[in-house]
């Protein structure tokens, strides 16, 4: 099972690894990992995607706890998430096919960023599910690079007054 | 006044009240072991191996409750500590380790001697820090043995660049710290301090199962106190020896792998297992599944990540165990609870009278139980600090000693450290001068730290090594002969290389030997009465295995050797068992 954990460090040199390793030696594989500064410049925010049974995770999350960088730490109920990955994919383009793969393209409402001889790049956001399915639509023209970002996500605002 | 990061470190040791670093210099440490010539307090000690400086703070901290330092050169000092922090981390001992590094301006660029001191010890460290400014330094000095000495204590490493600390600052030492990643629960929840002392107002068959945190926290006079106040029979680990009396009615003794029958017994017949500062380690536990499989379970942690982590908990709590064990107390005579545990403590004494442990001793032949019997009888009323190697040593040191008090038993136990006890017992006999210091030890784990007889003699630092020298790596022995078709691969040393009494001498120190039993109280006397470092070496069969014992991934009931008897089905008295829950 997927979890999305936000967690929130001290941004201080060495946190990343900590982190890192920690899921490593605790025998967790970290499936996607994006790190950024937050409106405090003294925290960053990790937005760490892991498969795992919630008994072992529970485990997990108690030992993060434990680090001392850590400030804090959700596991992010998907129904109450906003999620966001951003993709770039460098796809053969031969002039012939270029509108078809435009047209992919402006259907995922993504935008092509750069243009070469036999390539596009497209740039695309939105959730891995959405992602996924342009990735499999584009496979067809044969995808000569991709790079993604990792996940990135908040827990959605309160709805109450 | 200006002064040196150097400077600021010893300035801050003394504001942390630390009386004692031991230590090991080299090329960037020099700033720092410069500084430390000009004082009186703390006193540097001078070891022989890196890996013994951070055994010895250990040790000292293990007696005194009070982390001390160790204090290295980059590279090859740094990583010589690797073992020793990750001894101290698996069994939550505080201390700080201060390793020199390069200059700033060089780390990352492979220079001489440099290693990634914080790199390497992430996964053994409670925190660790890398030192960029001398201005910072005084800070984390303050964080690092605030972080060492609370919660649940462990080893912090302070890593310094050579230009750190040579810089100048202007000292400041800060009152306070800020850390708002780290924020130790201490008061257990009301809710379920009431719901513990319910169930155990209650049950019929409850269990005090006591560890490390025990001594970790003081906790010692709160545990005797419900022990008391409800009649609770108490198991202590290998950790947590000596944090309750082990000459009290309601001790039974240590669970796991070589505890006694009667304690395993107790254990998976309880209908209540009270934790308190324990992990429910594998050693401990056995088969998880039957581990304690009739009973309901509290569990007592200042970690939250113990709760559940192996076994889990009816109620969880988390906080301190003085804390806890005092909450609890305070419910239960509001409740006006009161013990029924008569015909319970029956049954444990039943089996207590029947499966004791015991050894044969062949005619005219020195029998490593013996002397630890005997290194127990010997000492009865004066107060001594054991400590032990890793091995058969040390369990036979767990059956045969009974530790009455508090911090007096120092024993690696998570990370099983061959060559810990020695190094230990100098940094114990520092903390607890007056105390008499005797390291139990093999004939196999003496010659891992065997140069720090250097370190004791120059130092009088008195301490009795006992080495049990049977000649082979006794507990890799003892497996390879009932698991592995008596394949005795790597396991033989020789009892006559080294000649201990020899190296003894050699050292300036006094040696020893015993072969016959009938010369071992004279001969151990004479060592106690010794006024410096002394090495026993007894020559024991090596043929001699610890029993009884739990097979590897086995149920702590069904044991093998000792007195004939288990699982626990087959060992209820039926008649006492109904007496119980009349």
């Amino acid at each position: 099972m997927h979890h999305t954990l936000s967690v929130l460090v001290e941004n201080k040199p060495g946190v990343l690894m900590r982190v890192a390793s920690l899921f490593a030696r605790r025998g967790f594989n970290i499936d996607s990992l994006a790190v950024g500064i937050t409106e405090d410049p003294t925290l960053s925010r990790m937005t760490i995607v892991v498969s795992a049974e919630d008994t072992p995770l529970e485990q997990v999350t108690k030992q993060l706890h434990k680090l001392i960088n850590v400030l804090k730490i959700q596991d992010l109920d998907p129904k109450e998430m906003i999620d966001r990955e951003l993709v770039l994919f460098k796809v053969n383009a031969p002039p012939e096919r270029r509108h078809e793969i435009i047209e992919i393209a402006n259907v995922f409402r993504a935008k092509i960023v750069d243009v070469g001889k036999q390539s596009l790049t497209i740039e695309a956001t939105g959730t891995s599910e959405k992602l996924l399915a342009m990735e499999d639509l584009l496979r067809t023209y044969g995808i000569k690079e991709l790079a993604r970002t990792g996940k990135i996500a908040l827990a959605r605002g309160s709805k109450d007054a | 006044m200006r002064i040196s990061g150097a400077q600021a470190l010893v300035r801050s040791l003394q504001n942390e009240g630390v009386e004692v670093v031991f230590g090991y210099p080299g090329g960037v440490a020099l700033p720092i072991f410069d500084a430390l010539f000009d004082v009186e307090s703390p006193r540097t000690i001078l070891v022989r191996h890196e890996q013994a400086a951070v055994h010895a703070a250990d040790g000292y901290a293990r007696v005194t409750g009070r982390p001390a330092a160790a204090i290295v050169t980059s590279g090859p000092g740094a990583t010589n500590t690797v073992t020793g922090i990750a001894n101290a981390f698996m069994d939550s001992i505080p201390m700080v380790v201060f390793t020199a590094q390069v200059a700033t301006h060089v780390i990352g660029t492979d220079a001489f001697q440099e290693s990634d001191m914080t790199g390497i010890t992430i996964p053994i460290t409670k925190h660790n820090y890398l030192v960029k400014s001398a201005e910072e330094l005084p800070g984390v000095i303050k964080e690092a043995y605030h972080i060492a000495s609370t919660g649940r204590p462990g080893p912090v490493l302070i890593d310094i660049p050579v230009d750190v600390s040579k810089g100048e600052i202007d000292y400041h030492y800060p009152e306070t710290v800020n850390l708002p990643g780290y924020k130790p629960t201490y008061k257990g929840h009301t809710k379920q301090i009431k719901q513990a002392a319910g169930l155990i107002a209650k049950a019929r068959k409850p269990l005090l199962y006591a560890g490390g945190g025990v001594l970790a926290s003081g906790a010692w006079k709160e545990l005797k106190e419900l022990a008391e106040l409800m009649q609770l029979p108490v198991v202590t680990t290998l950790m947590g020896k000596g944090c309750f009396p082990e000459d009290h009615h309601l001790f039974v003794g240590m669970p796991g792998m070589h505890g006694a029958k009667y304690t395993n017994y107790t254990i998976t017949e309880t209908d209540l297992l009270i934790g308190v500062g324990v992990r429910f380690d594998d050693r401990v536990t056995g088969k998880l599944s039957s581990f304690a499989s009739k009973s309901k379970v509290i569990h007592i942690d200042i970690d939250p990540a113990e709760i559940g982590k192996n076994k889990a908990a009816d109620v969880p709590i988390v906080g301190d165990a003085k804390n806890v064990l005092a909450a609890i107390v305070a419910e239960l005579r509001k409740m006006g609870a009161e013990p029924h545990t008569d015909a319970w403590m029956r049954v444990i004494d039943d089996w207590r009278s029947r499966y004791p442990f015991h050894y044969h001793t062949p005619e005219g032949v020195l029998m490593p139980e013996y002397v630890v019997e005997r290194i127990r009888e010997l000492t009865k009323d004066r107060p001594t600090v054991i400590t032990t190697e890793v091995g058969q040593n040390q369990m036979w040191s767990c059956q045969y000693t009974h530790i009455r008090e508090p911090r007096t038993w120092v024993s690696s136990g998570g990370l099983g450290t061959m060559g810990f006890g020695f190094p230990a017992a100098m940094g114990a006999q520092l903390g607890r001068p007056e105390h008499l210091v005797i390291d139990i030890a093999g004939d196999g784990s003496i010659q891992m730290n065997i140069q720090e007889l250097a370190t004791a003699k120059i130092n009088h630092i008195p301490v009795k090594i006992v080495i049990l020298n049977n000649g082979v790596l006794g507990m890799v022995h003892q497996w390879q002969e009932l698991f592995y078709g008596e394949r005795y691969a790597s396991s033989i040393l020789n009892q006559d290389i080294p000649d201990f009494v020899k190296v003894a001498e050699a050292y300036g120190c006094l040696g020893l030997r015993v072969t016959d039993p009938a010369d071992l109280d004279a001969t151990l006397l004479k060592a106690f009465e010794y006024d410096g470092p002394v090495i026993v070496d007894c020559r024991v069969p090596s043929s001699e295995n610890v029993y009884p014992m739990v097979a590897p991934g086995g149920s702590i009931d069904e044991m093998l050797g000792g007195i004939p008897g288990g699982p626990v089905s087959e060992m209820l008295d039926d008649e006492l068992l109904e007496e119980v829950w009349e």
